[in-house]
Order: structure tokens, then C-alpha cells, then sequence
């Protein structure tokens, strides 16, 4: 972590999304925020406050109204052409006639890496996230939680500095998505990437993150940051005071002013 | 179970058949109908047997121009379908051309054709089986490609993907099942398409040509052993086609 620049910075950002006949939709309101490289950062709030919105400015995937971000001191455009970040989303989007070693090897392929290099890396990827054994398998012969591993995989293909996900566990049920935290916990470990992650739930956030932003909806905007700091993530930290501690300072923050504020937010 | 089934689907349309054969064969024995007015299917099946020869030379020509139409048709239909996918502009242009080709009855272009390409070149059938098809290949290719889902569109935006490797590596092979059912639709358009041509006029070669001579010859019964011959011309290509697209689908495992 030489790197003294942040990974992400987000500076004053505005969105506003405008509909037709004029209708104008305001996702987020001066928004602020640094990651620094290696951090693990989650955004959690009520639906319609913006998270995902804020990480798809980052991966340059909708445009900003006002304001400035940079990824790795670049325009998110640059850091998208630059391959700087990989991303999962709440749907693993793998493409179902490609096999899972395919599907990891996708972002490679398009930029070119010959079938030798690409090969190797898969073998890398397939045995990191436990799927040697399913490489010649199809999408469609997977459990939920499998293909988010091959879209997590995928997203790793390119050894990106940073990681954008979108609620990647969402869909798992509560067994399947504490196994994948665990695992998540690890390959951050292993890759040092910094971690933008979206989610809805409290600890889920408090037990990957470094930091848990915490947002509120009409316009979208950071209420508060909690900042955590585990000495190791692994089984016992679930059963621990200080996580309890960490959801409560969350929970507390998210259902802190409005009445409907927390309407969205799962408490599990 | 399931191969009870099976042969239940296969065997309950061919009793149908067999019966209406039967049913046909004894009406007109029974009510002594002349040949000009509808042949017995013994009749039919022995001048079909007679005349196998000629039947095949004339499936074949009338075959090798459905299938040169067929491939005209579904290249253009794709690659236009990829052009206007692409460009909304193109799109929109396409609009009232494929709608007024898609209600004239195409065949009508014949003899415009012949006298385009001239009356001894089977060039003009194996157009009007190019034109006919070229619908039906590009409403269902653009079909396919729209139905591209958003997590896709964005994943292969994040990886700064070209136009032509969004192209080739999400949006063609995800609209293969409705390529292959435009082409299984286009086969049987061709070939009708290329047999009613005949009619029009062009070289005297082919199942439409022998079909009209017959009828005019006053060979009714060959006329229909003819017709036969064009029934099995148009399962052969269906039947093709729809294998093709049935393997793809059990290879896809969508």
C-alpha cells in the first residue's frame, strides 16, 4: 500500500436522473468519499438512496450531473478503458452457452490475451474460488452460489486494483451467503484490491467492511460513516461483542430521523 | 414412459393419415370420381413411382434453386438485421420496406425478374426465394438481438468491449435460437417461393414447370404424383432445418 493516492475518490457528486416530460429524479446529493487502496468499503442504505447509482459512476457505466470522481487518479472512463476494475453484479450474468472456464476467461479474451495466458489464469481463478472440478461445466449446472463464484472470478480475471460489487450475494440464500463472505474476506486477503460493495444488509456490510457508508434517500446522500476494526474476520467475529456493536451503530444510523428512512434495509 | 409417448406422437398423426388415404381411396373407387377431377392415391403413388425419375430430376433443380435462395436470403436478412441493430437511423428506414415485402405476395416479382435475368436463367426463382426468405430471417434476427439483457450490455461495457466483439461474443450467439427459427420459417418460404416462379415462366426445369405441362398435358394423375414430389421437396428442407434447430437447443442448454 506504497500508493498514497486513494484508489477512489469521489468529490461533490451530483446525479440527476431526467425522465420524459421533464421529470427529474435526484439520486444523489453532494456526495463525498475516499477508498483507500486495499479498503473495503460498503454502501448500505433504503432503496432509492443512491448506492448502486454511486458505484455505476464509478465503473463509468451511467454519467455524473456535477461534481468529480477519479479511480486511481484517472476519469472513470480511463480507468473503464484501462481494464482498473473488475465488477460483479446481483446477477451473476454469465453467458449460458460459454462453459464456466469461458465465462472466466471472457474479459481476457476480448482484450486480446492468447489462448495460453488465458488458460493459465482460469486454472488460477478455478482453483481459487474452488471450481476446478465444474470448468467444462455450463452455467445452468451450477447452484446460485457457484456462478456468483465464476462472476466474482471473472471479475478478478484482469487482477484489478479495485473490485466493484453490486449486491453480488443478494440473490444467495443466508448459508450460502455467509460461506461466500467468508470466501470474499479471503480472496481480499490474497488480492489486496480495494472493495466498493453494495448491499442492503447490516451484517453482511459490518463484517467484510473497513468502513460501512451509510446513505438516505430523496436526494441520495451520505448520513454517516461507520468505521470497523476487526482484528480478523472469520467465524468467531459473527458471534462477537464488537460486531454486535458495529450492526447496532448501523442499525441505529439507519433508522435515525425519518420514520420510512429504513424502509428497504434487512436487518439479518 | 416417455418413448410410450414418443411413439404415441408419431403414431397417432400417421393413423390419421393412413385413414384419410384409406377414406379417399374408397370414395373414389366407390363413387367412380374421373382422374381429372381428383386420382385415387394408388394412382397417384403409381405414377409417382412411374415417373420417379423425372419427379427427382425436377425436385432437384427446383431444391438446388430454394436452397441458393435460402442462403441469398438468410445472409442478407442477417447481416442487414446486425447493420440496423446497430443503427437506429437504418432501422427506422427498413421499417415500411419490410412491412410492404412482407404483405406482397413476392412471387408476383417473377416475371419482372425473368425479364431482368433472362428467361433461360433460374436466376430470378432462386431471387424470389432470396426476398421471400430475407423477411422472416431479418424480423427474427433483430428479434435476437434484441434481447440482450442489461447486466450483459453492462458487463461488456466494463470491459471497454468493441461494437464488433459485443457483436460476435454476446449479441449473435444469443439470438442464435431465433436465427434458426427464421430459417426454419425461410425454409419452407423458399421452396414454395422457387416452385410457384415456375408458373411465371424461366427455363423448363423444375417441379412447377412438370406440375403445369402435366395438368395441361391432361396427366392429372402425374400432375399430382408432381405435387407429391414438392410435398416431400418442402418436408426435406422443414425437416432440416428444425433438426437444426433442435440440436442446437438441447447443445445450448438454455
Amino acid at each position: 500500500m506504497t500508493d498514497p493516492r486513494p484508489a477512489v475518490r469521489i468529490a461533490s457528486v451530483d446525479k440527476i436522473f431526467r425522465g420524459r416530460k421533464g421529470a427529474e429524479v435526484h439520486a444523489l446529493s453532494d456526495v463525498s468519499l475516499d477508498v483507500a487502496p486495499g479498503e473495503f468499503v460498503s454502501l448500505i442504505g433504503p432503496s432509492g438512496c443512491g448506492k448502486s447509482t454511486l458505484m455505476r459512476l464509478v465503473a463509468d457505466l451511467d454519467q455524473l450531473t456535477a461534481g468529480e470522481i477519479e479511480v486511481f487518479g484517472k476519469t472513470p472512463e480511463q480507468a473503464r478503458k484501462d481494464q482498473d476494475y473488475g465488477i460483479a453484479f446481483q446477477q451473476a450474468g454469465l453467458l449460458p452457452w460459454r462453459t464456466v472456464r469461458a465465462n472466466i476467461e471472457l474479459p481476457l479474451e476480448i482484450h486480446g490475451v492468447d489462448a495460453r495466458g488465458r488458460a493459465a489464469r482460469s486454472d488460477e481463478l478455478l482453483e481459487l474460488i474452488g471450481l476446478a472440478d465444474f470448468a467444462d461445466h455450463h452455467p445452468d449446472q451450477l447452484s446460485g452460489g457457484m456462478k456468483q463464484r465464476v462472476a466474482i472470478a471473472r471479475a478478478l480475471a484482469e487482477r484489478p486494483r479495485l473490485l466493484l460489487m453490486d449486491e453480488p450475494f443478494g440473490a444467495l440464500d443466508e448459508i450460502t451467503r455467509e460461506h461466500m463472505q467468508n470466501e470474499l474476506v479471503a480472496l481480499c486477503k490474497e488480492t489486496g484490491a480495494a472493495v466498493i460493495f453494495v448491499t442492503h444488509s447490516i451484517p453482511e456490510a459490518v463484517f467484510l467492511s473497513d468502513r460501512v457508508v451509510v446513505m438516505s434517500p430523496r436526494p441520495g446522500r451520505i448520513k454517516d460513516i461507520v468505521t470497523l476494526d476487526f482484528s480478523a474476520r472469520d467465524e468467531e467475529l459473527r458471534e462477537d461483542s464488537t460486531f454486535y456493536d458495529g450492526v447496532t451503530a448501523v442499525r441505529m444510523l439507519l433508522h435515525d430521523g425519518a420514520a420510512d428512512g429504513a424502509r428497504g434495509v434487512e436487518n439479518r | 414412459m416417455k418413448a410410450l409417448a414418443g411413439t404415441r406422437t408419431v403414431l397417432a398423426p400417421v393413423a390419421l393419415g393412413v385413414l384419410a388415404l384409406a377414406l379417399w381411396q374408397a370414395l373414389v373407387v366407390a363413387f367412380e370420381i374421373k382422374p381429372f377431377l381428383v386420382p385415387s392415391p394408388l394412382g397417384i403413388g403409381g405414377a409417382f413411382v412411374d415417373t420417379a425419375d423425372h419427379i427427382l430430376d425436377a425436385a432437384v433443380q427446383t431444391g438446388l434453386n430454394a436452397l441458393i435462395g435460402l442462403g441469398i436470403g438468410a445472409v442478407t436478412g442477417i447481416l442487414v438485421a446486425i447493420l440496423a441493430n446497430a443503427l437506429r437511423v437504418l432501422d427506422r428506414m427498413l421499417v415500411p420496406l419490410v412491412a410492404s415485402l412482407a404483405v406482397i405476395p413476392i412471387v408476383a416479382l417473377a416475371p419482372i425478374f425473368y425479364a431482368m435475368f433472362g428467361a433461360a436463367a433460374n436466376t430470378g426463382r432462386q431471387l424470389v426465394a432470396a426476398v421471400a426468405v430475407f423477411v422472416p430471417m431479418y424480423l427474427n434476427t433483430l428479434q435476437g438481438l434484441r434481447q440482450v439483457e442489461p447486466v450483459h450490455r453492462d458487463l461488456m461495457r466494463s470491459y471497454a468491449a468493441t461494437a464488433e466483439q459485443v457483436n460476435r461474443m454476446l449479441l449473435l450467439p444469443g439470438a442464435v435460437p431465433y436465427v434458426l427459427n427464421g430459417l426454419k420459417i425461410g425454409s419452407s418460404l423458399a421452396v414454395i417461393s422457387a416452385l410457384i416462379a415456375e408458373y411465371f415462366g424461366g427455363p423448363a426445369n423444375g417441379l412447377g414447370i412438370a406440375i403445369t405441362s402435366s395438368a395441361a398435358g391432361s396427366n392429372y394423375t402425374v400432375a399430382w404424383a408432381y405435387v407429391l414430389g414438392a410435398v416431400l421437396l418442402g418436408t426435406l428442407f422443414y425437416g432440416v432445418t428444425a433438426a437444426l434447430e433442435g440440436w442446437s437447443r438441447r447443445r445450448r442448454r438454455t
